[in-house]
Parts: structure tokens; C-alpha cells; sequence
């Protein structure tokens, strides 16, 4: 009797729930993302909120797992992957980092994506380089960095009498010398080995153009590594280091910035984050500060950025999940958004650009001529040849060696 | 005859768990990092073999021999600076002055530091225009200088000065524990014979504290050869690579520059010298056990 009573209240229980129940499962049923990322600071993490939103009201669910520090994120990233226990996605630059891990099987393609959108006719032809592997897509652009941008203050341009901006490497040093004269640093470095190869990759790319460029970096060319144009480039870079402040050794990049958001410092070369500082400080682009993308109208411009990969997983939820991310974050409205919190610029170049700011539309402007586009170093180097030239630099900028000996140790390091 | 045979097995199941670590996590993971250095690993291991290319490799890389040569510069200079103050201070606070706990902490508590902050705390210190330049600056006298932390060539005693800050307090307790154990009537007979207690230590004492100096030289190897926290907090390597050391060429080849194999390689050769220390130390055990 007991049992029987006890047996019609569960069902009775069971018919009431069961709607419910059902609904509890299909919210488990939405696609759930777990994505790694390092964008920790302020306009970054604003940014990566746009795309945890876009995703959401695409009915996914985003599990953010942020880690500060790119080489920490990317080193859990790859830990979790070889460990078995991938996250959906995780951010890595767009180089040659996570070469290793397609050519090991261990990525998801995104090919369907890449088809609907059309990213052979679309996108800049260095990212299609980096993330097309045997005819396969395997990672979503985010966004477009330009690494070697030229920062200059306006204040102490007006002090030093400089009225225009360089538009050659002669005027580009004769300017240096005016604000020398005029008792201002003419030159704000972070005296850190990446900063010395951003320096270094400005001057190449201006000095050498985009043939000098590619056949020293992306070709790795012993003859042209070895040769006088490349050692010219070499002496320019060297000749900077007279330029540059007392101070500057071991200095971070946005110390470096601030130098010259206070006009005690001229210019500075760094990648186009450097924006975040000055509007940080209410500085505007145009009145406060100027941005050059290069000395004139043939500069490469060098594309760094962000991607999305999608480690290889059996499960179908987690492939339905990794493909509308994709999805979600190639949309161009988000896109600008995203590019507007983190100083970068879309990948796409079909986007309203109206609300950036003067120096992201600059870039875009210039992302229309195909035939500026080349990469950073690390779209054409692995890390390990790229971590051995960076070694070089930064001990040829420190120290006396000379200028044969530097060139000869960067052929060196390039030929493995 | 079954008690015999429990407590006979009991000690060796008890070292099982550490038998275990010792085979598994050092001696296997050593031969794990010796096989792949000869591998092209890169991101992942691999077994592709390519002999000693690595290894070539390696010693065709100024930064590792500059490292090398650091770390020789760093080790010479650390041991006999931290020998040396040690054994004063240790002497210092054997001559039954008053307050010798109070002392003995503070020499000792450098050494409860984590490395981390250490380096951040000298770095401070040493920073040009701030900390012990600025301080004395403050003091009137302008002109002078201390950046040693920013010169190309100095900047690897800074490291130097950081470590033996942070190390030679132990050195301390240790040859301190040695000094106890001297017995006191040698002190008195040197008295009797109107020897100066300089030389009583340096000619009677010291050489019979012969196992506690061997202890604490092949402690402050051991910690040289692993040098890299202190580098990576005070100068990250820098300027240039001007401060660089092994141990930080291995973590970053590892790491950052996905190339597991040359970082193997860097290990296996850090390994060299490691056993070219221990083998006569357990070469002359062995003679001393078998004796």
C-alpha cells in the first residue's frame, strides 16, 4: 500500500517536473565555450567582454578563462592540449606559435567558415600564410596590429621647430637631432630585447622596403643577410642608440609612452596598443599626438594580431560550440568594436571605420593597397629563429660589437 | 623468525615512496631530457633523431656560451664571497657576544626570502637615480655613482651581491653548528701558548671543520648551476644579454621558443659539471666507507 502511494506521488512528481527538466536540459544543450586568452588589462579585457557578449546572444555560453601574460596563456594552452583536456578555444598571435601544433594534428579546421565568408579573396595575404596549413583554415582572425608605428609628441615637435613629419630616413634623423638641440629625448625606447627588434623591424621595413624585407626575413636570404644594403639597415639602428636616454635599459614600453605623452621624449616606435596610453592620458590623435605608419607611401606596413584556435575534440557539442565562435567573432560589427577597446584594426576591410579613431583609419586606408602588406617577423620566423635574431639585436644595440659580427651571427641564427 | 624478516622489510618498504621519486621523477625524467636531446623536438617531443645537432648547435649560440661564461664568473665569485662572510660572521657570533639569537635571525632571515622578491628588492636597491645611488646622492655628495645594474660589464656582480645577500646567512648557521662542536680546550691551550685567535681559527680551527666546509661548497654549487630566478626578477637577463645564464636559456627555449630539443641539450650539458662535482665527493665516501 505504502509502496504503491509512494510509487503514484514520484510519477505524479515526475509529470509535473519533466517539462522542466527538459527545459534544464537544453540550456545544457547550448553550446558551451571554454576560451583561454591573455587580454587582462584594461582596454583588453573591455574588448574580449564585446565578444563574451556577441556569443551570448548568439545562445552560446562563454567560460572565460583569462591568464595575464602571453607566454603563460599559450604555455597552459599547449599543456591542456598534449594533457587531454583541451579548452574549446585560446587566443594565440598570428605567427608561427601554433605551427607546431596543426602540423601535430591537434587543431580543429574552420574550413566551413572560411568558405561561407570567402577569407581567400578576403583576408591580408601574410594571415592567410600563417593560418592556412596543406589548403586547410585553422584559426579565426580577430584583429590587425601594426607593430612599427612612429609616436611623436606635438608639443615637442612645436619645441624643437621640427614643422613637418620625416618622410625619409635623412629627415628622420635630422629631426632626431633638432630635438636633441632642443634638450628632449629624441628618442623614447624600452630597452628590452622585443622592443630593440620592433625598432629594428621599423627601420628595415622604411630603409629596405618591402623586397629587402621579405628576402631577409620571410626568404631568410644568406646573401642578402650578409650584403651592404642590410648592413646600412644594420648602422641605422646602431645609430639610433645615440639618441635614445640614459635611462632606457630594462624600461617597459608603456614607461616608454609616457615619456612622450609628457613631451619630454620626441618620438617612439611601438605597436599601435601604445594608443590606449595615450587616450588614457586624454591625449587626442591629431592635437596632442601624431602617428606615422611609415616615411611614405611604399612603407610595408607590418600586420601583427590575434586569432582564435580550436583544439582538435570528439565531442559534437564542442565542435558545434567552436564553429559559432568562429562565426560570431568574423562578424564585422563586432569586429569594430572589438578593434575600437583594443587600439587594433579589423581583419575585415568591408567594415564602417567611421567611428575609430584617425590613426586606426590611416591604417585601414593603407590596408587596401595588398601591395604594402608583409607581416611582423613572427608570421615569417618560428619562434626559436625569431627568439636567436632577437638574442643578436639586442646584444649588437648593447654593445660595441661590430657591425660585420652582428650580421654575420643573425645570418648565424636565421640558417637553422 | 618471522619478527626478523618484518622489521628486515619494514625500512626498505618505507624508502619505497622516495626509491620511487628518485627513479621515476629524477633519474627517469634526466634520461627522458637526455634522449631528446638528440631529437628534433620542437613544440612537442618527437622521435626523430638527428645525432648531435643539437648539441652543435648549442655551441654555435653566443648567448649559451656567453651564459656559460657568466655562470663560471657568478659561481667563482658567489662561493668565495659566501664562504668567506659566512665563516666571519659564524666566527663573529662565536666570540659569545651579547644578544647572539637576535643576531643569528637576523643574518639568517635572508635567507627565508623567496628569490622573486629578492631580486625585485635589489633591483630597487640598485636601480640608477633611485634606491642606494639616490640615497647617497640625497646626502650631498652628487657625483656619485653606482649603476653597475644598467653596465654591460658589471651587471652580473649585482647578482652576485643579491645571492651572497641572501645566501651567506646560512653559511653562517651551518659553519656556526661546526664551531660548536670544536672542543673548547683547544681555545685555551692556543691561549696558553699566546697564539692570536686570527690564527687559531685560520690554522686550527678552520681545517678541522673539513665536512661542514665540503657540505656547504657542494650546497652553494647546487645553487649556482640553478641561478635563474634572481636574474630573471633583478635584470631579465639584460642589458642586451649582458646577465643571461644557462638556466634561464633552457627555461626559455622550452617555453617560449617551442624548441624542446636545444633546451635538452643546454640541460644535459648543465648536467656535466654537476657530475664532475658529485663523483670525486662520492668516490671518496665510497673509499672512506670501504676503509
Amino acid at each position: 500500500m505504502f509502496t504503491v502511494r509512494t510509487l503514484a506521488a514520484a510519477c505524479a512528481w515526475l509529470c509535473v517536473c519533466a517539462p522542466a527538466l527538459a527545459a534544464a536540459a537544453a540550456v545544457a544543450q547550448a553550446p558551451k565555450a571554454e576560451v583561454i586568452h591573455w587580454w587582462t588589462s584594461g582596454g583588453e579585457s573591455a574588448a574580449v567582454k564585446q565578444v563574451a557578449q556577441a556569443y551570448r546572444d548568439a545562445g552560446g555560453v562563454w567560460i572565460d578563462t583569462a591568464i595575464a601574460g602571453g607566454d603563460q596563456s599559450r604555455a597552459v594552452t599547449i599543456n591542456r592540449i598534449v594533457g587531454g583536456n583541451p579548452p574549446t578555444a585560446a587566443q594565440f598571435n598570428t605567427s608561427k606559435q601554433f605551427l607546431d601544433v596543426i602540423e601535430a594534428g591537434m587543431l580543429n579546421n574552420v574550413d566551413k567558415v572560411a568558405r561561407a565568408q570567402n577569407w581567400d579573396q578576403m583576408l591580408p595575404e601574410p594571415i592567410v600564410d600563417v593560418i592556412k596549413v596543406d589548403g586547410h583554415y585553422y584559426a579565426v582572425p580577430l584583429n590587425i596590429h601594426m607593430q612599427t608605428w612612429f609616436w611623436y609628441s606635438k608639443a615637442a615637435f612645436k619645441k624643437a621647430g621640427i614643422e613637418k613629419e620625416p618622410e625619409s630616413m635623412g629627415e628622420f634623423f635630422a629631426a632626431l637631432d633638432k630635438l636633441k638641440a632642443a634638450g628632449i629625448i629624441p628618442l623614447a625606447h624600452g630597452g628590452q630585447s622585443w622592443q630593440e627588434t620592433v625598432l629594428f623591424s621599423a627601420i628595415l621595413a622604411n630603409m629596405g622596403g618591402k623586397e629587402l624585407y621579405l628576402k631577409a626575413m620571410r626568404d631568410r636570404d644568406q646573401a642578402t643577410l650578409l650584403g651592404p644594403d642590410f648592413r646600412k639597415v644594420m648602422l641605422a639602428f646602431k645609430r639610433l642608440k645615440s639618441y635614445v636616454d640614459a635611462g632606457s635599459p630594462g624600461r617597459n614600453w608603456n614607461d616608454a609612452t609616457a615619456l612622450v605623452i609628457s613631451g619630454k621624449a620626441g618620438f617612439q616606435v611601438m605597436g599601435d596598443w601604445a594608443k590606449g596610453e595615450f587616450t588614457n592620458a586624454r591625449q587626442i590623435a591629431g592635437q596632442h599626438y601624431g602617428c606615422m605608419a611609415g616615411f611614405n607611401a611604399a612603407t610595408p606596413y607590418l600586420i601583427q594580431g590575434d586569432v582564435f584556435v580550436f583544439p582538435q575534440t570528439d565531442s559534437a557539442q564542442a565542435v558545434r560550440a567552436q564553429q559559432l565562435l568562429a562565426k560570431v567573432v568574423s562578424q564585422p560589427d563586432l569586429q569594430v568594436t572589438f578593434s575600437k577597446l583594443k587600439g587594433s584594426i579589423p581583419v575585415r576591410t568591408d567594415v564602417n571605420a567611421a567611428e575609430l579613431d584617425v590613426c586606426a583609419r590611416k591604417g585601414i586606408e593603407i590596408m587596401k593597397d595588398r601591395g604594402r602588406q608583409a607581416g611582423v617577423t613572427e608570421v615569417y620566423l618560428t619562434p626559436d629563429q625569431n627568439g636567436a635574431m632577437q638574442d643578436v639585436l639586442t646584444a649588437y644595440w648593447n654593445t660595441n660589437m661590430p657591425v660585420e659580427k652582428a650580421q654575420k651571427s643573425i645570418a648565424n641564427a636565421l640558417k637553422y | 623468525m618471522p619478527a626478523f624478516r618484518v622489521n628486515k622489510v619494514t625500512p626498505h618498504i618505507a624508502l619505497l615512496p622516495m626509491a620511487l621519486t628518485v627513479l621515476v621523477a629524477y633519474i627517469g625524467a634526466a634520461l627522458w631530457t637526455f634522449k631528446t636531446s638528440f631529437t628534433a623536438s620542437r613544440t612537442f617531443a618527437s622521435d626523430n633523431f638527428i645525432g648531435a645537432a643539437q648539441y652543435v648547435r648549442l655551441f654555435d649560440n653566443e648567448r649559451w656560451l656567453l651564459s656559460l661564461h657568466n655562470l663560471a664568473v657568478y659561481g667563482v665569485c658567489f662561493i668565495i664571497a659566501c664562504m668567506v662572510l659566512g665563516f666571519l660572521l659564524a666566527a663573529f657570533i662565536d666570540q659569545n657576544v651579547s644578544g647572539e639569537g637576535f643576531l643569528r635571525t637576523v643574518f639568517l632571515y635572508p635567507y627565508a626570502m623567496s628569490f622573486i622578491a629578492t631580486g625585485l628588492v635589489w633591483q630597487w636597491m640598485l636601480a640608477p637615480g633611485a634606491g642606494i645611488e639616490g640615497a647617497v646622492q640625497s646626502l650631498g655628495f652628487t657625483s656619485f655613482r653606482f649603476d653597475w645594474i644598467i653596465d654591460q660589464e658589471l651587471v652580473i656582480y649585482t647578482i652576485v651581491i643579491a645571492a651572497v645577500w641572501q645566501a651567506s646567512g646560512l653559511v653562517m648557521a651551518m659553519m656556526l653548528a661546526g664551531l660548536r662542536g670544536v672542543d673548547p680546550e683547544i681555545y685555551k691551550a692556543a691561549r696558553l701558548d699566546g697564539i692570536p685567535a686570527w690564527r687559531v681559527y685560520l690554522q686550527i680551527v678552520l681545517p678541522m671543520l673539513g665536512p661542514t666546509v665540503a657540505t656547504v661548497f657542494l650546497l652553494l654549487c647546487t645553487a649556482v648551476v640553478k641561478l635563474y630566478d634572481a636574474v630573471v626578477a633583478m635584470t631579465g637577463g639584460g642589458p642586451g644579454t649582458a646577465s643571461e645564464v644557462p638556466a634561464k636559456f633552457i627555461m626559455d627555449h622550452l617555453f617560449l621558443r617551442s624548441n624542446i630539443g636545444l633546451a635538452s641539450a643546454g640541460a644535459v650539458t648543465l648536467l656535466i659539471p654537476v657530475l664532475a662535482l658529485l663523483a670525486p665527493y662520492a668516490y671518496a665516501r665510497s673509499r672512506r666507507k670501504r676503509a
